[in-house]
């Protein structure tokens, strides 16, 4: 007997897995390329299925020793750049950030609606129109490669999803929890450190894990401003796994799996919060 | 205001409304200031002026002639023509692959649960690696993309993918859709889970089929949404950067070039600053007035709910 749902219940299950065979193909594929040796990445066709899977691309990039690419060398260097600039990003955008996002949400004041449009307006603005000046002016403060230039530039473009995400969540607290805190005599800033920051908890973890994860992943300002292990994050680093006569793909897939494993993480840790963060800035605009 | 609550001893005690607001917008807006406008000003400035590196200091004014170069420029035409191209085909793709398992997840089937969570893996990984993984894929001589085709029989010897301008550009467009589609999801899937079941249960009474109520019903309510991803993801894609610089350079003969990455090439490539400025004035602009339109659409949807 034919059956209509059950036929569209088959259908949705065979998308489903088409869907999860593209979620995790080209991931396995990177995995895969990370823990092959060179001869059998070399191979035609591919080992889809290592036969003598290593660590040996993995104890390059912990354990340097003479001979093994640069990038292989500093790479544990630029891991811990990466994760002082973003660490230093997120804490500082996120104090800053919910101050202003607490005003913009709460306090009214003249000129209100300009302010908050012009500092969300920023995120549109790519990167490459404000390059040229900054990079006169860092070299001006002889600022150029080094991690406070990477932690004050990268403020610029989390600090706009900060308020964003947080005037959404502000905005979903109701007047009245504060006006009760007021009358039995709390100050403004007490009660927004009592009332409103306590309740607005989920937006605040959604808006620490997005503002790392962006700057984790912030590519075109390190490009141009940093050349040393001194300030080089980790996205940089990758793109320069190249040998002399080839790139070293294994070397390379290792560099993307590592700096992969901490966005990923949080990511599937904190997924609650990330999609109310997301569809509470998107919804609620 | 609630203001007569207060004694008022503890009333001269506290800042006004409006001046704890500015006090405390203050260090923000400072920073954007410092960081943002000024530069972007400064860029502006630069975009009317030639500049000789061999002669620091000298800075000739000469008006509009930068912006007048590049409207006579074929290689400024192709390179916004490419970067429609892009935003196109990758926004379309992002938005009808997003609906889709958005809509194919929300059924709640046996996994779904899993894969609303595994598919957060493409948006996490950070782009720099999204690009050397499918540009190792796309492999011309070693790739999985290659491998996986041959042994299917599918080709007959191996390809150089990323060799020809139109395929690359495509392919570049896939790698883009494959990081950005679970953002779609995850937008989508939030908004269909807020829509009132008791339509669903009407139309079902007066006999709609699943298509009516996908069109009449899950499609009208979806539209803030639709918008937001359209624009939101529109902006982003007109300032493709990273993925093309490390995919492909903006080659092969120059069929990735998108806008950004011809600014960058001008002015870190070939040192021109001001035309280089010229060049990411237009780009600002373009992507600005695209933002206004969000905004504008962002009002209305807003309304809609």
């Amino acid at each position: 007997m034919f059956n209509q749902k059950k036929f569209i219940k088959v259908l949705s299950y065979l998308a489903m897995v088409l869907v999860a065979i593209a979620i995790f193909a080209p991931f396995y594929w990177l995995i895969i390329s990370s823990i092959s040796t060179m001869s059998e990445l070399l191979c035609t066709p591919p080992h889809w299925f290592p036969k003598y899977p290593t660590l040996d691309n993995y104890l390059n990039i912990f354990f340097p020793k003479t001979g093994v690419a640069r990038a292989a060398k500093i790479f544990m260097y630029t891991v811990r750049n990466s994760l002082i600039v973003a660490g230093g990003v997120t804490i500082i955008s996120l104090t800053l950030g919910s101050f202003a996002a607490y005003a913009l949400a709460k306090l009214v004041f003249p000129m209100r609606n300009q302010i908050l449009i012009s500092i969300l307006a920023t995120r549109m603005l790519p990167a490459i129109s404000t390059m040229i000046p900054l990079y006169i002016i860092m070299t001006k403060f002889n600022l150029i490669d080094t991690k406070i230039c990477l932690i004050i530039l990268y403020f610029t473009f989390s600090i706009p999803y900060v308020i964003w995400i947080m005037v959404g969540f502000f905005r979903t607290i109701p007047s009245e929890l504060e006006d009760a805190a007021r009358i039995d005599g709390c100050s403004r800033l007490g009660s927004f450190f009592r009332v409103i920051l306590p309740l607005s908890a989920p937006g605040l973890i959604a808006t620490t894990v997005i503002a790392f994860m962006l700057s984790w992943d912030e590519f075109f300002f390190a490009l141009i401003l940093t050349n040393t292990p001194n300030a080089k994050t980790v996205p940089v680093t990758i793109t320069e796994f190249a040998g002399r006569h080839l790139i070293d793909y294994g070397s390379m897939c290792t560099g993307g799996v590592l700096a992969c494993i901490p966005p990923v993480l949080i990511a599937l840790i904190f997924y609650r919060f990330i999609v109310r963060g997301l569809t509470e800035g998107a919804v609620k605009g | 205001m609630i203001s007569f609550h207060f004694s008022e001893k503890f009333r001269f005690r506290e800042l006004s409304e409006a001046q704890l607001a500015y006090l405390i917008i203050l260090p923000s807006v400072v920073i954007l200031l410092c960081v943002i406008f000024y530069p972007i000003i400064y860029t502006f400035y630069l975009s009317f002026h030639k500049m000789f590196l061999t002669q620091p200091g000298k800075v000739p004014f000469i008006g509009l002639k930068n912006y007048i170069d590049f409207f006579h420029s074929s290689f400024f035409w192709n390179a916004i023509l490419r970067t429609a191209y892009f935003a196109f085909l990758s926004v379309g793709m992002e938005l009808i692959l997003g609906l889709g398992i958005a809509l194919l997840l929300n059924q709640n089937l046996v996994g779904s649960k899993f894969l609303k969570v595994a598919i957060m893996i493409p948006w996490a990984i950070p782009t720099v690696v999204i690009g050397i993984m499918w540009k190792w894929i796309y492999d011309a001589n070693y790739g999985a993309l290659n491998g996986l085709l041959f042994s299917l029989g599918i080709i007959s010897k191996y390809q150089a993918w990323l060799a020809r301008p139109y395929t690359a550009m495509n392919l570049v467009i896939i790698a883009d859709v494959w990081h950005m589609t679970p953002f779609v999801v995850l937008i989508f899937l939030a908004s269909l889970a807020v829509l009132p079941k008791a339509l669903y249960e009407a139309a079902e009474i007066d006999g709609a089929s699943a298509w009516q109520c996908f069109k009449r019903i899950t499609l009208p309510l979806l539209t803030p949404a639709i918008l937001i991803v359209l624009v939101s993801r529109t902006v982003e894609a007109f300032k493709v950067f990273d993925i093309i610089y490390v995919m492909t350079s903006g080659g092969p003969a120059n069929g990735t070039q998108v806008i950004n990455y011809y600014t960058y090439l001008e002015t870190f490539g070939y040192l021109h600053f001001c035309r280089g400025s010229a060049l990411s004035f237009i780009i600002s602009a373009t992507v600005l007035i695209t933002a206004l339109i969000y905004i504008k659409f962002l009002h209305k949807g807003i309304e809609y709910i």
